[in-house]
């Protein structure tokens, strides 16, 4: 074969390269020197033959390298060309070790919110044919997806056209039985179909049946990897094994793939069918479900949405009392599950991406002047036969060596950042979501490294190209390296830091208006003291405590035992503590108002007598509750401040009648209180009018115990947990913590904070690129009119007016930066207003102080170099010429 | 001075292996050849002569094997081989061909 022929002798010639070299020089010799003869005889003088012969015969060095082309692999410039250009940087270790640092830096970050990205958004979740997936749920107008009735879903499903599947899904908690006594583990309770619907296995067992969630049928649960794993130490006889929840032995019939989750629930160990209904689900109008639904092929999300809305209005009509207002959520699963933090995460996404992108303009330039002092070289290069492909080459091959270096590093850095972060993301923000574990350097990942990688190496080898191209070698080689700066590199270099600068005022501006953001979350209204407060969940078995009065008992003796301990000043109970969020209401009706039949949808938390004072909320009008009010005695509520201004404008509501929407005469309560709003709602949420009924009155075996403690919240938790099991050791308890720490790992606070963290790293990093970037420009500059400077000054120039002359350069080069990089905040900002809390985008003080911040910066970056042109000795700079 | 007339694209390797028909020459013996036989018509740069020849080693078409010359001087010989002796047969009726075409066109205009 011909081709394998050639490859061989190609292969022989570049083991023999040296041999080669020397053949064809002394090949070569011998012609011009035969040649040379010839003329000589001819009548020439030696050195006119000699003179001759050179010419006609041409430029040796680059026929010499032609041939070698011939007979060289296509690879083997590359490495010498790469060879070259480490040679080139090992010269000058600062350019290089400032450009590979400040690629890493802007790879790294890149890539580490693009792992993010991918793993939120990007990888389809761990489901069969995920984007057929929707969430269903109902709507009411104060929740726009609020949960369905047991009821209700039961007619839709019966109804709707539009789903091939369709079950819903509800929390629970159980109480675990284990070696070392009882546990609460957090659940979920879901309609037989569920994982059928969603087209996740188990790895090991099986799913549910159809008809497993009936209550007749044996209890059966499902529980995840990770349980099987921590719980059960993998063992291999998992199925088949009793669990024993809540008191009832429960059958384990199945593990849940590995990279199963489900983030809408958060964590869930144990999976169990809805058998026994529980009290909200025999009513209509309780409403505790959310539903999943496949979708029919063709049938859109729209479709389904609209089939859904048709039947809610259908069951409005046939059940007035409790459908009123209920409306219907259709949206995909994804959305539902991700469309909370797709904002922050593109957000912080694009902060990454604007630092990489200013660090590569810097290197750009530091590119650029280096191809500006390099003209001779390329100049003498040409001249000596290099090709201006080879040239360009050489350019290519340099950026590339850089841009690997900074690659390699980078992705090392990446993956640290990643676990990094992932690290710090506290286990309650990470459960809900889930997806963040499954974050790794896959193909997507390194798939856009290698993206970013080519930018780069284009960007990079383009500068210098561009130099080379309208360079002209006769003037570069009699110009040099010296005379004033190049009129391309003027162009491109200066107008480079302006785009630099703009994207730090970006940067700068997102960054402040995040702070700002987050400040105004850290301070908002709490109408109670957070600090010195400790905290716990309980769990009392149903069984041994299924009676009001036994459940008011109990609560009563675990108080009365917290009363006494060391540093503990109060002790109370709540269905949910503050910062919970909204939800948990309840549909009220004032006695003696008009009505006009809505729903009033209030919070609704059933808190003990000392509730109050413990957590020290202000007492508007009226007074608290007693330990002594309960079901003997009649029903009272306290109402917050909203409630009363909503409900009872320019009434006093104290001795005021409420009760539920048919104002049944079991339901009414006499408003005995008025307190101040305490933020039961997230930190970004509104208020809500809300109702606090007595604990005795309204009890419950699962309970918020919270003590304000005069010590460290942390030393009395474990003093708290001790207290209940001396109670009943089948008491379960978790999630011990300070309400400091509760607010502070609130998803809320974590993301504004944690975005605050990055963004405002980001910001810092490329504030310090960006002045450097003009130090550099205005630096090279200086040294560029150093002869220039040094006229002006034998001319009779004052040191101030050299002075002025630099950084009136610097000034231009910072106002149109900083005015491009306002203008363009302003509209990068209007793209994070979901972010913001408190603050608008168009927040003048934050614009401003960017401004003057990297004026300063500004001025700081240009006063050295300024200086150095000052102190200039005319003398010197002419004579250095 | 001699007129100087470009080689057509394509032809130069052509020429070096009809030189080399006659025997084995060295690089100088090719270019002064060609120089020769065109009545100094053609002119190489006599340089490109040696990438020309590297490829031509390449390919197979000619040997190369170091002799002394007359003047008892180490220089390069090279030989055409029968592969080369085909690529040229090769090469010579495409000329022909295309010179025939060309030579049409411009007679029957």
């Amino acid at each position: 074969m011909n081709a394998v022929a050639r490859f061989l002798r190609k292969v022989g010639f570049l083991i023999r390269r040296r041999k080669f070299d020397a053949e064809l020089e002394e090949e070569m010799r011998f012609h011009r020197e035969q040649q040379a003869m010839e003329f000589q005889s001819d009548g020439m003088s030696l050195e006119v033959a000699h003179h001759a012969a050179r010419r006609q015969f041409g430029n040796d060095t680059r026929l010499h390298e032609q041939s070698r082309e011939v007979v060289s692999f296509r690879g083997e410039v590359l490495l010498q060309d790469s060879r070259f250009a480490l040679r080139q940087l090992r010269k000058n270790p600062g350019f290089a070790l400032t450009a590979v640092l400040m690629l890493t830096l802007g790879i790294a970050a890149c890539l580490a919110l693009f792992a993010f990205v991918d793993a939120a958004l990007i990888k389809p979740l761990p489901y069969k044919d995920p984007t057929r997936l929707a969430d269903v749920a109902e709507s009411v107008r104060v929740f726009p997806r609020s949960n369905l009735s047991w009821e209700d879903y039961h007619d839709w499903k019966k109804l709707q056209k539009v789903f091939t599947d369709f079950d819903v899904w509800t929390g629970a908690g159980f109480l675990l039985n284990t070696p070392s006594g009882v546990q609460p583990v957090m659940g979920a309770r879901v309609s037989a179909g569920f994982f059928t619907t969603l087209g996740v296995t188990p790895i090991l067992g099986r799913n549910f049946r159809p008809g497993e969630d009936s209550p007749s049928a044996p209890r059966t649960a499902l529980i995840t990897w990770a349980t099987w794993q921590q719980r059960y130490g993998r063992r291999s006889d998992i199925v088949g094994q009793i669990a024993t929840l809540d008191g009832t032995p429960t059958t384990i019939i199945g593990v849940l793939p590995r990279e199963f989750h489900f983030a809408l629930r958060g964590r869930a160990d144990f999976w169990t069918p809805i058998q026994e209904l529980n009290g909200c689900e025999k009513r209509r109008s309780c409403h505790n479900l959310y539903g999943v639904a496949r979708l029919k092929d063709g049938v859109t999300v729209k479709t389904a949405l609209a089939d859904m809305k048709s039947i809610a209005v259908q069951l409005e009509k046939q059940y007035p009392d409790s459908n009123r207002g209920q409306g219907a959520a259709v949206v995909p699963l994804s959305d539902a599950i991700v469309g909370d933090v797709r904002p922050i995460f593109l957000v912080l996404f694009c902060g990454a991406a604007l630092l990489l992108l200013i660090a590569c303009v810097n290197v750009s330039n530091l590119l650029l002047v280096r191809a500006e002092n390099r003209r001779r070289e390329m100049a003498l290069r040409g001249a000596l036969g290099a090709s201006r492909g080879r040239l360009v080459l050489q350019w290519v091959t340099e950026a590339l060596v850089l841009v690997i270096a900074g690659s390699a590093l980078g992705l090392g850095a990446a993956w640290g950042t990643m676990n990094l972060l992932l690290r710090l993301i506290p286990t309650d923000v990470l459960d809900y979501m889930p997806y963040l574990q499954s974050m790794s350097l896959n193909p997507r990942v390194l798939g856009f490294a290698g993206f970013v990688s080519l930018f780069a190496v284009v960007v990079f080898s383009l500068a210098p190209s561009v130099r080379l191209s309208s360079s002209n070698l006769r003037a570069d080689l009699a110009e040099g390296g010296r005379g004033a700066a190049g009129t391309v590199w003027r162009r491109f270099g200066s107008n480079l830091v302006v785009i630099e600068l703009a994207i730090a005022v970006v940067l700068l501006v997102g960054a402040g208006l995040i702070v700002r953001s987050f400040y105004h979350l850290l301070h908002v209204e709490l109408g109670f003291q957070p600090d010195h407060l400790a905290m716990l969940e309980a769990g009392a078995p149903e069984k041994t405590y299924a009676k009001p009065e036994q459940q008011v008992q109990l609560v009563r003796q675990i108080l009365s035992k917290m009363q006494v301990l060391p540093g503990v000043q109060y002790a109370a109970t709540t269905s949910d503590p503050p910062v919970s969020g909204n939800g948990n209401t309840t549909w009220i009706r004032i006695k003696g108002h008009p009505y006009n039949g809505e729903h009033n949808e209030v919070n609704e938390r059933d808190v003990s007598a000392d509730y109050f004072a413990t957590i020290k909320a202000r007492l508007i009008s009226g007074r608290f509750f007693t330990d002594s009010e309960d079901a003997t005695k009649p029903k009272v509520v306290v109402i917050n401040q909203a409630l009363a201004k909503k409900y009872f404008p320019g009434e006093n509501p104290i001795g005021q009648k409420i009760g539920g929407t048919d104002l049944a005469p079991d339901s009414l309560r006499e408003v005995i209180g008025v307190v101040d709003d305490i933020r039961e709602s997230s930190l970004d949420e509104e208020i809500w009018p809300a109702v606090y009924h007595p604990f005795n009155q309204d009890p419950d075996n699962y309970l918020e115990v919270i003590v304000r403690t005069s010590q460290a919240e942390q030393s009395v938790l474990p003093a708290l947990v001790d207290a209940i099991r001396k109670v009943d050791p089948n008491i379960g308890t978790r999630n011990e913590q300070s309400m400091m720490q509760r607010i502070n790992d609130s998803p809320t606070a974590y993301i504004q904070r944690s975005a605050a963290c990055l963004v405002g790293g980001f910001a810092a990093l490329a504030l310090l690129l960006g002045v450097v970037g003009l130090y550099g420009v205005i630096a090279y500059s200086v040294s560029q009119r150093t002869r220039e400077i040094g006229v002006r000054m034998a001319l009779g120039a004052q040191r101030s007016s050299v002075y002025q002359l630099i950084l009136k350069e610097a000034g231009l080069l910072t106002v149109l930066g900083v005015a491009a990089g306002l203008a363009c905040s302003i509209a990068a900002a209007t793209f994070m207003g979901k972010l913001l809390f408190g603050v608008r985008s168009w927040d003048l003080l934050t614009l401003t102080s960017v401004a003057l911040l990297l004026g300063f910066s500004a001025l700081v970056g240009s006063f050295i170099p300024a200086r150095r042109a000052a102190s200039v000795n005319p003398v010197d700079a002419l004579r250095a010429e | 001075m001699a007129r100087k007339t470009d080689l057509l694209p394509g032809t130069l390797d052509m020429l070096i292996l009809k030189t080399l028909t006659r025997g084995s020459l060295h690089g100088y013996g090719i270019a002064l050849s060609i120089k020769n036989l065109s009545d100094d018509i053609l002119t190489v740069e006599e340089g490109s002569l040696y990438p020309a020849l590297q490829r031509l080693l390449l390919q197979g078409w000619v040997k190369a094997e170091w002799k002394s010359t007359e003047t008892n001087r180490r220089a390069r010989y090279y030989t055409l081989t029968a592969a080369g002796r085909t690529q040229l047969s090769h090469e010579l009726s495409q000329f022909e061909q295309m010179i025939a075409a060309i030579t049409r066109v411009l007679q029957g205009a």
